[in-house]
């Protein structure tokens, strides 16, 4: 049943809340202990909301756009009824005194919060093995992982734990680990959601995102969780963006919930540096394979014969943001996990003074991850080192996002593949670092540029395993949600993958 | 590094990791031999500007709710070990 499905049905009275909750959480105790999808599940706070939903349908109150919808919370998000983790012993057992504007809104929504789910910690990773309290499994071969950093919102969205998902996405942390569990995520535009209580990695590129079973669920959650909040200054009105977004229309009608319209004369750019390379396009990235380079052309070939109009288009720099995106944002990770000291939130280990309790409990709290890149950020940002690395890096993101911003003069949208491998056997990349980064090759430039994307299913690979294809747009592009050309470009890649 | 990081590592982990940071930087080698003098250093993706808002007093987070978080608490206010007398 979709995230929408429920919703009308809790609302007509036709199914309450707690039955649905209880299907879900019936799933749960069938499969979470081979998943691990799940830090924390909030049963009985589930059970409580389940119980306000029903009541107020008995009421004849309206009960929100979500009402009744079972959704994971990623653990970086604020809880104030459970407690956020960021999947870090520095932050075990931490019970947040307030919840985060999107976690508030999903309640307002009607919205059933049914747990917190796993990532790697401090949503540092691509595999979710890099959680402090074991992998989450890829319920489509537990034997893979999901993806990361938000794999435990893929993993439970993919295992039917619940219809919708909330991730984050810094680098590709909704989107790989939607394409690895064949479920839909989107990367909004930054600003689009607001950060508040959203617990900071790289502040100039975290952005809440959806995670959902279909494209149309996927908007149906953004809807609700999009919009300006005056506790988050770089969270924008969408109305603000209209007149400075060619692609957007409409900004101000009626939302339109379920299947949006076709994708007739868009013009779509074949990314091909990310594309493992196109005939007359120089070489792509390395390591997009063959069986998911072949689905992306497929994907191609299918909004072509949808009507779009289709050709390939070279962004050159895009070869420069796996780089730069691990220059920028270790450095910005080292500047905001400095606030894990032991003083105010989390873990403490006593020492002599304030230093020394500081390096006590940052060496016992930190995974080797997280401590690998908050080194590396402290390295780009001392004197002597941060004109050749950070300040250079952010010379690579002005031109990521111009040559951007240009192939957006000619294309609507632009497409590629979301990840450049399906779901990999756990251990298979925790020994080798850049293989491990790799993962994040065709997600990072929209957070570089600010811009939104989206994964969506399209078939599987050699191994069986689904394949995500990427569909990439300029600033606001998600706008409205459900309705413009990224959204109807998404809707048609699913009714071309469909069965 | 370290020290600046608030981190303590062993001999081991520091072999390991300077191997695994110079992997990191040498990737970047691209980004570093970057010859763009015409573009402006990008911090952010969408520009910032001041955001102000009207200075009205507003309710904050409970003292006692925030300070049951804390690892040590004493009196109302977050406890923590001597800071005096250190080397900076």
């Amino acid at each position: 049943m979709t995230a929408l499905a429920v919703a009308e049905a809790v609302a007509a009275g036709e199914r309450s809340a707690r039955s649905v909750l209880e299907e879900h959480l019936d799933r749960i105790a069938g499969r979470e202990p081979e998943i691990h999808a799940f830090n924390w599940v909030m049963a009985a706070e589930a059970r409580a909301a389940a119980a306000e939903i029903d009541a107020a349908v008995a009421r004849g109150e309206a009960p929100g756009p979500l009402a009744g919808v079972p959704v994971a919370v990623k653990d970086n998000l604020c809880t104030r009824d459970a407690p956020t983790t960021c999947s870090s012993r520095i932050l075990e057992g931490w019970r947040p005194p307030y919840d985060a504007t999107a976690v508030q809104r999903l309640r307002a929504a009607g919205a059933v919060i049914v747990g917190k789910t796993n990532l790697d910690e401090f949503a540092m990773g691509s595999s979710t093995e890099g959680s402090a309290f074991g992998p989450t499994r890829n319920p489509h071969d537990p034997s893979r992982v999901p993806g990361g950093s938000s794999g435990g919102s893929a993993a439970a969205v993919a295992a039917g734990f619940a219809p919708l998902a909330l991730g984050s996405d810094t680098g590709g942390s909704v989107r790989q680990p939607a394409a690895l569990c064949g479920v839909v995520g989107l990367k909004p535009t930054y600003g689009s959601v607001s950060r508040y209580g959203l617990v900071a990695f790289a502040s100039s590129l975290d952005q809440i995102g959806p995670i959902a079973a279909s494209v149309a669920d996927a908007a149906a959650l953004f809807r609700v969780i999009s919009g300006p909040d005056p506790l988050d200054s770089t969270c924008f009105d969408p109305a603000a963006l209209a007149a400075g977004n060619p692609t957007a229309e409409g900004q101000n009608g009626e939302d339109r919930p379920g299947v949006p319209e076709g994708v007739e004369g868009l013009r779509i750019g074949v990314l091909a540096e990310l594309c493992g390379g196109l005939a007359g396009n120089g070489p792509g990235v390395e390591g997009v394979a063959a069986d998911v380079a072949a689905r992306t052309d497929e994907a191609v070939t299918a909004l072509e014969a949808a009507g779009a109009a289709v050709e390939a288009v070279s962004v050159p720099s895009v070869r420069l943001g796996l780089s730069a995106y691990y220059l920028i944002a270790p450095a910005e990770a080292s500047s905001n996990l400095a606030r894990y000291d032991g003083v105010r939130y989390g873990l403490r280990v006593e020492g002599a003074t304030a230093a020394e309790m500081n390096v006590n409990t940052r060496t016992a709290g930190f995974g080797a991850e997280v401590k690998r890149r908050i080194m590396l950020g402290t390295y780009v940002l001392s004197a002597g080192y941060y004109d050749a690395f950070y300040a250079k890096a952010l010379r690579a993101r002005a031109l990521i996002r111009r040559e951007l911003d240009e192939a957006y003069e000619r294309f609507d949208l632009l497409v590629c593949p979301t990840a450049p491998t399906t779901a990999f056997e756990l251990g298979a990349k925790t020994a080798d670092l850049l293989s491990m980064y790799l993962n994040d090759v065709c997600t990072i430039p929209s957070n570089l540029a600010g811009h939104p994307a989206i994964s969506v299913p399209f078939g599987a690979g050699d191994d069986g395993l689904p394949v995500g294809v990427q569909v990439m747009g300029p600033a606001g592009a998600e706008h409205p949600a459900g309705r413009s050309p990224l959204w109807r470009a998404a809707a048609a890649l699913e009714r071309a993958a469909a069965p | 590094m370290a020290g600046l990081a608030r981190l303590r590592f062993t001999d081991d982990e520091l072999d390991e990791l300077t191997g695994q940071l110079a992997a990191v930087l040498g990737h970047a080698a691209d980004v570093e031999a970057l010859d763009i003098a015409d573009l402006v250093a990008r911090v952010h993706p969408m520009g910032l500007g001041d955001v102000t808002r009207p200075d009205e007093v507003r309710p904050s987070l409970d003292r006692d709710q925030v300070l049951a978080q804390a690892p040590v608490a004493e009196s109302g206010r977050f406890r923590v070990p001597p800071v005096l007398g250190e080397a900076p």
